[in-house]
């Protein structure tokens, strides 16, 4: 039997087939988006594989996709997009959301020029530091009582703005605005509320990030100036996710789902892709309990605003809607939803799984906001401490992968290899000498997610880009990074 | 010797175990995942929890007892250092753990413990395991 990637075939410079001949029980090709030098790491690990893997699912629809920042996962691969028929068997897999269920990341803009402001980095980087609780199961100050929790669970980033930490506009410019419907909270067992209570308003640790940054590049002036974006203003990003909550609720479901694949006759060749019809009660379930933590994932990242915001007033000694912090958009990156999309000329109800892949909207999207209906939907990507991070618009052929797009740089070199590889004051001090202070709750963060442990988020977002699933509107380059 | 080997897993960690019983692949897989954790070196023995699972399989109680740990330790902050099986079989198993709050700094936040690539085999010497982490 030959290697998988052995049946690669490639389609153009962007895109190359896996068909489905590849691994007996796919029921689709695999699509995978890269070039050839970002192919070179994907046959590094398991993710071609896992691209095999998921293309097992039943009810898969067009193809098993990978994003060009697809590495190994568990289940599916980081970097995977499936989506299957609710009306033809189609089933849900809590392996193809993930366990930090609504990671995502979202862009502020400020009125701020990197000019006016450079000589105030470290101070607001440690400021942004002591504002922001970060780290190993860090605790917030932000705090809700066991009534309120179920609150943030139906109405996600609603409950901040309630609680004045926020504005409608903020809801506005947030995927679902902030709450998707259809949250369960009777679904989320005991133990992720024990888990979720007192991490509201923390930022985590590993690869979540708060950022302020400098734009250094604008490819497309007209979309940028519809934003409030130029070259060399600063924009703040903030990277993270449910927390205990949302790892506790994905583990439960992927547990209570092992049984399913057996009790519906269906076959998948690793556990972590168990899964269930859509359409049946552990499904429902899941999905209920999947959506609760969605919207506490988007009350987390309006927290962590709200604090980050307050710390820049203090630094600057402004408000912070003189500063002009509107948010440009929030968007998540590890989710499933149900969402209406046209198969072979049809419209069909499709259980949308993005694990590691963001939504793209394209300019007239009903579900966009008006203020983005000529541009289509901001997406943000976010590179690594070093690099770049961009923001690219939605496009009318991402059709062809659900109007999804990538997420990220993808991690190519292990975090035990990292620790071995790198040094954590030889990583300070050359960020220092390229004009980025770092603040971080550990040293083993800080090696961990060295810059040269990532694919470099230039070539990632040049295949997107040439692929034509999305376009560039600018780059930013990191100045003042808090690692959690 | 260390009874467990990391290996690299692109964005996470995975362990394989080896031991003479399937009891201490137990102990030792819980040993690997809070050495993960944190420098274990300076815990102390001082509180005491009892934990039973359930399963489907040898495989599925040892993510089940991993789980299980880890969730003790994200909602108290104790990290369990010295594990005694009390009774086990493939279906189920009761253990009592012994562990303290850690002066050290945390390394290494797991997320969960998977499913993917499961192993836990009888071998000629005894037993191996292997667990893939979320980190």
């Amino acid at each position: 039997m030959p290697e998988i990637w052995e049946h690669l075939e490639k389609i153009d410079d962007y895109r190359w087939r896996l068909p489905k001949g590849a691994k007996p029980g796919m029921r689709v090709d695999g699509i995978i988006y890269a070039d050839e030098k970002l192919l070179s790491d994907i046959r590094k690990d398991k993710a071609l594989d896992q691209v095999a893997n998921v293309a097992f699912l039943p009810g898969i629809v067009n193809a098993s996709l990978a994003m060009p920042d697809i590495h190994w996962g568990f289940g599916f691969p980081i970097g995977g997009v499936a989506a299957t028929d609710v009306e033809n068997d189609g089933v849900i897999s809590p392996g193809g959301v993930g366990y930090d269920i609504n990671c995502g990341v979202r862009l502020v803009r400020t009125s701020l020029r990197y000019e006016e402001i450079k000589d105030k980095i470290e101070e607001l980087a440690i400021k942004l530091f002591n504002f922001v609780p970060s780290g190993l199961g860090s605790k917030g100050e932000i705090r809700a009582s066991e009534k309120e929790e179920k609150q943030i669970m139906l109405k996600g980033s609603g409950w901040a703005v309630s609680k004045g930490y926020g504005t409608a506009e903020d809801l506005e410019a947030t995927e679902e605005n902030g709450a998707i419907a259809g949250a369960d909270p009777d679904a989320v067992s005991e133990r992720a509320y024990e888990r979720g209570k007192a991490q509201s308003g923390t930022l985590g640790s590993g690869n979540h990030f708060l950022e302020v940054q400098v734009i250094d590049q604008v490819y497309d002036a007209d979309t940028a100036d519809a934003f409030g974006l130029e070259e060399g203003q600063v924009t703040l990003m903030i990277h993270s996710g449910s927390r205990g909550f949302g790892y506790q609720i994905c583990d439960d479901y992927v547990k209570s789902m092992l049984s399913c694949p057996g009790k519906y006759g269906i076959s998948v060749p690793d556990r972590q892709l168990a899964c269930a019809p859509v359409n049946s009660p552990e499904a429902k379930r899941y999905l209920g309990a999947m959506r609760s933590a969605a919207n506490y994932a988007w009350n987390n990242r309006q927290c962590l605003m709200h604090l980050a915001r307050q710390a820049f007033e203090k630094v600057f000694n402004m408000s912070w809607q003189k500063m002009g912090m509107d948010l440009i958009y929030d968007v998540a990156h590890n989710i499933a939803k149900l969402e209406r999309h046209k198969v072979h000329g049809q419209e069909k109800l499709l259980c949308v799984h993005r694990k590691g892949a963001t939504r793209a909207f394209p300019p007239g999207h009903p579900e966009l906001p008006l203020k983005y209906q000529k541009t289509g939907q901001p997406v943000i990507i976010p590179g690594d401490m070093g690099r770049n991070s961009y923001l690219l618009v939605g496009t009318e052929k991402a059709a062809e992968t659900f109007y999804s797009t990538c997420h990220g740089a993808g991690r190519v070199k292990s975090r035990t290899a990292a620790a071995k590889a790198f040094d954590a004051n030889k990583i300070i001090s050359e960020l220092r000498a390229k004009g980025i202070y770092v603040m971080a709750s550990s040293r083993g963060t800080i090696v961990e997610e060295a810059p040269l442990a990532y694919k470099d988020i230039n070539e990632v977002v040049n295949v997107v880009q040439g692929a034509g699933i999305s376009k560039k509107v600018c780059r930013m380059r990191p100045i003042g990074v808090v690692k959690g | 010797m260390s009874p467990y080997q990391i290996f690299d897993h692109t964005a996470d960690i995975g362990v394989n175990i080896r031991a003479d019983t399937a009891e201490n692949i137990f102990v030792d897989a819980a040993g690997a995942m809070f050495d993960i954790i944190t420098d274990t070196h300076r815990i102390k023995p001082y509180i005491q929890i009892e934990i039973k699972q359930e399963a489907q399989g040898y495989d599925e109680l040892l993510v089940g007892w991993l789980g299980e740990l880890l969730y003790q330790y994200s909602v108290s902050g104790i990290v369990f250092k010295e594990f005694s099986i009390q009774d086990l079989s493939p279906k189920a198993m009761r253990a009592l753990c012994w562990g303290d709050k850690p002066a050290d700094e945390i390394k290494t936040e797991i997320k969960a413990v998977t499913y993917h690539e499961l192993e836990f085999r009888k071998t000629p010497e005894g037993y191996e395991a292997k667990v893939i982490f979320d980190v």
